[in-house]
């Protein structure tokens, strides 16, 4: 039997020049931290230490929120909209020209295959800047009332599972609304919002705008609490960002939430099952599952049961695990040990409580962190493992008989992220979507994203909205009135 | 009758057969075209690509379906069929050489021994606006003059106004015409209309004894794409799971580049599987395909592309 044995096709590492040091990005250069604490930054893929990076404290997170409240008052708060779009339209040409560079470092740094950081973070993170700069001069006619002024600082705080993208969606917005900013990239993964940050240098974006403070849980909480920050934005785990909400209660800043999700992908018996088939592998596998609204709970209808689970598994075969610099990677590394171990945990929990785990035939490499694909069978709303968020590779899967009891089934979670529907009846789709407590429901795909379209969640996926013309009241202080 | 127990009785009637063609799952557009342009990202290099290019080689149906086709044209497609590349005796046959009935008799006399099939549109190629007896005489002859693989047009008139068992009846009858002769039947996608009726269109056909199922006529636009023979070796793919039988997919008309060609190796192997990498089961009806393989393939071993003078004309 002939086999088609794909050779090895990496996407060079030369294109990206990755110093061995990086400090902090505060008032438009880049400085030592005031303690002088430093993290290092590793290759999930391979543990290599890629680049050491000064760590923020609290002194340094003041002095980013005096740089971005001196350049708010004096230049960026005040320039006419039409000439902060030149800005961002600059940066979104910018990232656009040097995507393959932002792409393999991504991919370096998150261990995220090179097919995902090239064909959807980094086009997407470049959207995201030129749609908001689309906005800027514009704000008047967004629904918020005739003369929307910005907030002021905005405190940024965003996960290491889509480093670029989710500064995108929290700097742009900010910055089309005449905010400045003070964001902390994930731990893990603050490479390339230091690139970002040399990226506004080449831009000329005035000095304080954007400012970087890298460093871990302690550094977000004082970018959160820091008293002269006017609005609080955060991207994360649910239970970070119960103590954020804790912290700026009874405080006058604003705050948006988005948080973790369980979400559930609902196949019904009238399916399309090939393409039903490749929403779930796509739903749960695509960055490693760690993805906030990864579908990941399966909800099958029980009389195509056997066929969805035989073509699932069949498919899971053909997925390819391993250097996320190759091009035909389909799954990468897991972002951290701290992550694998959570998942390990998980798992070896789902597999205790009785459910059946199965992955696929597939050789991991020995160093870096990997988890395979996985399924776990024989799930029920009881398990762990169907109501905790994993965030990573783990699919549960669990089924039903009567669209009612799908809709109870998905909406049984504490969570209310996402949800995928598949069905070839449209008025089905039309009924469930409307029973569903879930701030973004896919119907016949799934994992789908546009700055155009609003994101975020119901219930402890957290509140407010990004991205569209929703994502711009955040940002807006005229916003609280219309 | 060729298949198998489980799927004996859905063409007993008229109404079984609609109700089974119509209870298959529906095809997504918009996921399927997602998934080709997906499996179109793979990236096949060296020894991988230097495989693949052979493979391919070894897969094509050279074909020249021209009105002006003379014997001395299609002897000369029959000599480069055999040696595709005089400059390298090591570059494999294609598959077989496709013509029209009247020159089969040419052909199979330039490639008797040569182990290249002798293949040939027939059933009024390329509508089907025939009578069955017309069809079935084109066939005949075909098979008479030395042609062991036929590439039949369904009749598509039928299938979209739901005769289906219509359809069955004529492709059972080409079938059985054939004898010993491969069946070949070509849906002609591009006048299908959408994704469902291709899965149909394919199950159908493959019910009714077909050997291969195939894209196009090479005669309507649009011919062969990623995402209908997608669809086609997912239901092959699924045929074979129901019956136990594995039907061939050929892709014809439109790839031109070797590039394309490695595209749907890639496609095959990870949706129908390896066992359908073979030209037994996956053809490129193709003429222009082939030089660009040929071309490609010598830039691999030598390092440096020769133009296109260095390939022969067919």
């Amino acid at each position: 039997m002939p086999t088609f044995e794909y050779a090895p096709a990496p996407e060079s590492r030369a294109v990206v020049d990755i110093r061995p040091w990086y400090g902090l990005f505060i008032d438009g250069g880049f400085v030592e931290s005031a303690e002088g604490d430093a993290f290092k930054s590793v290759n999930p893929a391979s543990e290599e230490v890629l680049a050491e990076v000064a760590e923020a404290g609290a002194a340094d997170v003041d002095a980013a929120v005096r740089a971005a409240r001196s350049a708010y008052q004096t230049v960026w708060g005040r320039m006419p909209g039409r000439e902060r779009a030149k800005y961002l339209f600059r940066i979104a040409r910018i990232i656009a020209e040097r995507s393959r560079e932002l792409a393999v470092l991504e991919s370096l740094d998150n261990g995220k295959p090179i097919r995902e950081s090239r064909d959807v973070d980094i086009p997407q993170v470049a959207a995201h800047f030129f749609y908001y700069a689309g906005w800027a001069d514009k704000l008047g006619y967004a629904g918020f009332g005739g003369d929307p002024r910005p907030v002021g600082v905005a405190g940024q705080v965003i996960p290491w599972n889509f480093p670029l993208l989710m500064l995108a969606w929290k700097i742009a917005p900010a910055l089309a609304c005449g905010n400045t900013v003070v964001l902390k990239p994930g731990e893990t993964t603050p490479l390339s919002a230091l690139r970002f940050a040399e990226i506004c240098q080449q831009a000329d974006l005035p000095a304080g705008v954007v400012n970087i403070v890298p460093g871990a849980g302690a550094t977000g909480a004082a970018v959160v609490n820091h008293a002269d920050v006017d609005k609080v934005a955060f991207t994360g785990s649910t239970e970070v960002g119960r103590q954020i909400a804790a912290s700026v209660a009874g405080t006058r800043k604003r705050v948006t939430l988005e948080l973790g999700g369980k979400a559930a992908n609902i196949v019904f018996d009238d399916a399309p099952i090939d393409q039903a088939v490749e929403g779930i592998v796509n739903g749960i596998f695509f960055n490693q599952g760690h993805v906030c609204c990864a579908g990941s709970r399966l909800l099958v209808q029980e009389s195509v049961y056997d066929e969805v689970l035989a073509s699932l598994k069949r498919r899971m075969a053909t997925l390819r695990v391993g250097d996320p610099l190759d091009k035909n990677t389909d799954i990468g590394a897991i972002n951290s040990s701290a992550q694998l171990e959570r998942i390990r945990t998980l798992s070896d929990i789902g597999a205790a409580e009785g459910a059946e785990p199965w992955s696929p035939p597939c050789e991991l490499p020995e160093r870096g962190y990997w988890f395979a694909p996985t399924i776990f069978t024989g799930v029920t709303q009881a398990h762990r493992i169907a109501r905790e968020e994993i965030f990573g590779p783990v699919l549960s899967v669990l089924t039903f008989r009567t669209p009612a009891e799908a809709v109870e089934k998905a909406n049984n979670t504490p969570y209310g992220l996402s949800a995928g529907i598949w069905t070839e009846k449209g008025s089905r789709i039309l009924s469930v979507a409307d029973k569903l407590r879930a701030g973004v429901v896919w119907a016949n795909t799934f994992n789908k994203f546009d700055p155009t379209s609003p994101f975020g969640g119901y219930k402890e996926s957290g509140y407010g909205r990004e991205g569209g013309r929703h994502g711009l009241e955040a940002y807006l202080s005229g916003a609280d009135h219309a | 009758m060729t298949t198998t127990a489980p799927l004996a009785d859905v063409a007993g009637s008229d109404a079984a057969l609609r109700a089974f063609l119509h209870g298959l799952p529906g095809v997504d557009q918009v996921g399927a075209e997602q998934r080709a342009a997906t499996l179109a990202t793979r990236s096949i290099k060296t020894t991988a690509k230097a495989w693949a290019l052979d493979l391919a080689v070894r897969m094509v149906d050279l074909t020249t379906l021209e009105g002006a086709d003379t014997p001395g044209k299609v002897r000369a497609l029959c000599a480069k069929a055999r040696r595709p590349d005089p400059a390298d005796p090591g570059c494999p046959p294609v598959a077989a050489v496709c013509v029209y009935p009247s020159l089969v008799a040419t052909a199979a006399a330039e490639l008797a021994g040569s182990g290249i099939h002798v293949a040939s549109v027939a059933t009024a190629f390329p509508s089907g606006q025939a009578p069955l007896e017309a069809k079935l005489a084109d066939t005949t002859a075909a098979v008479a003059d030395g042609a062991d693989e036929i590439d039949m047009v369904i009749n598509r008139g039928a299938f979209l106004t739901g005769r289906y068992r219509h359809v069955y009846e004529e492709i059972a009858a080409i079938r059985q015409a054939c004898g010993s002769a491969h069946l070949k039947v070509i849906l002609e996608t591009g006048e299908l209309a959408t994704y469902d009726n291709v899965r149909r269109a394919s199950w159908l056909a493959m019910l009714a004894g077909a050997d291969f199922i195939k894209t196009s006529t090479g005669k309507v636009q649009p011919a062969a794409t990623m995402p209908v023979t997608l669809v086609m070796l997912e239901a092959a793919r699924d045929f074979h799971a129901a019956s136990g039988r594995r039907v061939g997919v050929k892709a014809a008309g439109g790839i031109r580049a070797a590039k394309d060609a490695i595209r749907y190796l890639v496609m095959v192997n990870e949706t129908a599987g390896e066992a359908w990498l073979s030209p037994d089961h996956f053809r490129f009806g193709a003429s222009t395909l082939l030089n660009d393989l040929l071309m490609q393939r010598t830039r691999l071993a030598t390092g440096h592309y020769s133009g296109p003078d260095y390939f022969t004309l067919d």
